[in-house]
């Protein structure tokens, strides 16, 4: 049956009412929200950034192929074919040794440009891969053609870089899948206890003859209020703070490889989720506890 | 308008608080339930209303039978019964008015009709003046007076009274009594559960005694029968 508008409106009226009527219970609620959803808005600005850093330390890893000397030019055109249709492979750079040698005297200073005369250096490919965490298995491929005289990748050191990331990635996944478990727990208890505190309540709507629609939804919205309520500090808390920090620490780490993920869209991203946990948590903590008191 | 047949409740613990009841009462009538303690009154109280359900046997108010009454069509019985308890079971943070508005309210009444249902039914139990207070701020009298206000404000067919005067002290518990009385006339069934002697005694309608799960007398004007 179509619930009417009247009574639709007296949910809401009565959830608000509610919330000023159990006032303690309701900052109660409210802080156990707050307080979770902080912890959890710090533990993904972490999170996030640690694998935006590892994002970028993975995205740096490149494949060096050195080219035969006596491949000629239409040798490196077709090695450079091979390399682009292989599987995996996102770009291909072609540098020259004369360029090589400009970057090595760059580094090293003058004294390398006596090589000028007689450049011991080899052309260059520089290849990435879609997937860095293919980058071994490309660069054994690209290994095998003809003119691919040596490749060059961190071999041995980037498995263990890779199998760090991804240590590190999981254990943050998982840590914050728990987090998000205890908040759940935390805030649908403290809901719980609210909605304990009124079972005298709920038992009077039922001898009255309410439905159990009726007495579930108000505390529905109510809980839907709760998780809202508390979810406002933590997104202006971790707005401000990470806008803030960004300003700090984004001049220092200019042309380091470390960069923090930009304020937008990452903020707006958060705060969505951290309203939607209020708000999801909310309902659901109300809905098993309103729903035990329905069936006594 | 109220038949037991054959009701029979056992409880998970082994104890039978309805040995096969058969018992039939007629609309507008106002019948007593008594009995020693534990002789299994409040369970065939409880039983009217759906707030225990037979292990066999049926029971049928208004062509509803309770015992085969899904759980979901449960509050429309309700809404048929009206129920008064010993604690009067008010909600303490509404006020005397949203009390009894509240029955209202669940069964989707018009805000007018709520106001209009709700000032009569005050009118009659004398609370006009005191709508806008809270239940703690009322005597145990006047907190019944609400009970049974909110009971019949949506005029039910049928009001269970399980010892309305039990917490009140003699002249209140007939103020109450005279108020059911009120309602009785108007043509509404009323069952009551009660231990008190004097008014059973004195205002002699029919008498159903319970002991041991049965009914070991029924009869039309009779009197307490048990030592209170």
């Amino acid at each position: 049956m179509a619930m009417k508008a009247r009574t639709f409106r007296r949910h809401l009226r009565e959830s608000f009412k509610s919330l000023d009527r159990n006032r303690w219970m309701t900052l109660a609620s409210v802080s156990a929200v707050t307080v979770t959803l902080l912890l959890v808005g710090v533990f993904i600005v972490l999170m996030m950034n640690l694998n935006k850093v590892a994002d970028d330390i993975e995205k740096d890893v490149e494949i060096k192929v050195l080219i035969d000397l006596a491949a000629d030019e239409s040798a490196v055109s077709v090695l450079e074919q091979k390399i682009i249709e292989t599987n995996g492979v996102e770009s291909i750079q072609f540098i020259s040794n004369a360029e090589e040698l400009e970057k090595m005297i760059k580094g090293y200073g003058d004294e390398l440009g006596l090589y000028k005369q007689d450049n011991p250096l080899r052309h260059v490919f520089y290849v990435k891969a879609s997937n860095p965490q293919q980058t071994a298995t490309i660069a054994k491929e690209i290994g095998l053609y003809d003119d691919a005289y040596k490749v060059i990748y961190g071999e041995g050191k980037i498995e263990k870089l890779f199998k760090v990331l991804n240590t590190g990635r999981n254990v943050g996944l998982v840590l914050i899948v728990a987090l998000f478990f205890t908040a759940m727990f935390l805030i649908s208890n403290t809901i719980r206890i609210t909605i304990v505190a009124r079972g005298r309540e709920i038992e009077i709507m039922k001898l009255v003859g309410a439905t159990r629609n009726f007495v579930r939804i108000p505390f529905l919205f109510e809980g839907m209020w709760l998780g809202i309520l508390g979810a406002i500090l933590p997104m202006l808390i971790m707005t401000i703070t990470y806008f803030n920090l960004y300003e700090f620490l984004e001049p220092k780490l200019e042309g380091e490889f470390l960069q923090l993920l930009s304020v937008t869209p990452f903020i707006y991203q958060l705060n969505g989720l951290l309203l939607f946990m209020g708000l999801f948590i909310g309902v659901w903590g109300s809905f098993i506890s309103v729903q035990k008191f329905i069936k006594a | 308008m109220i038949i037991m047949k054959k009701v029979y409740k056992k409880y998970p613990n082994g104890v039978v608080a309805s040995n096969g009841i058969n018992i039939e009462i007629k609309r507008g009538e106002f019948v007593f339930v008594v009995g020693p303690s534990g002789a299994g009154k409040s369970t065939f109280i409880k039983m009217m209303y759906r707030e225990e359900v037979p292990t066999s046997g049926d029971i049928i108010i208004d062509d509803i039978n309770l015992a085969t009454l899904r759980n979901s069509q449960v509050p429309y019985l309700r809404r048929k019964v009206g129920v008064v308890f010993q604690d009067f079971k008010l909600l303490p943070k509404l006020n005397v008015y949203e009390n009894i508005a509240f029955a209202l309210e669940v069964i989707e009444e018009s805000p007018e009709q709520i106001r209009k249902k709700v000032n009569d039914v005050l009118g009659l139990v004398g609370l006009t003046h005191k709508s806008r207070m809270f239940p703690n701020e009322l005597s145990g009298g006047e907190q019944q007076r609400v009970s049974i206000a909110r009971s019949i404000v949506n005029t039910p067919k049928v009001v269970i009274a399980d010892e309305p005067t039990g917490n009140l002290d003699p002249a209140i518990s007939w103020e109450i009594m005279e108020m059911l009385e009120r309602i009785n006339a108007r043509g509404t069934t009323i069952v009551m559960a009660t231990h008190n002697k004097e008014i059973v005694n004195t205002m002699k309608h029919r008498v159903i005694a319970i002991e041991g799960g049965l009914i070991t007398r029924d009869e039309v004007g009779g009197g307490y029968g048990y030592e209170s």
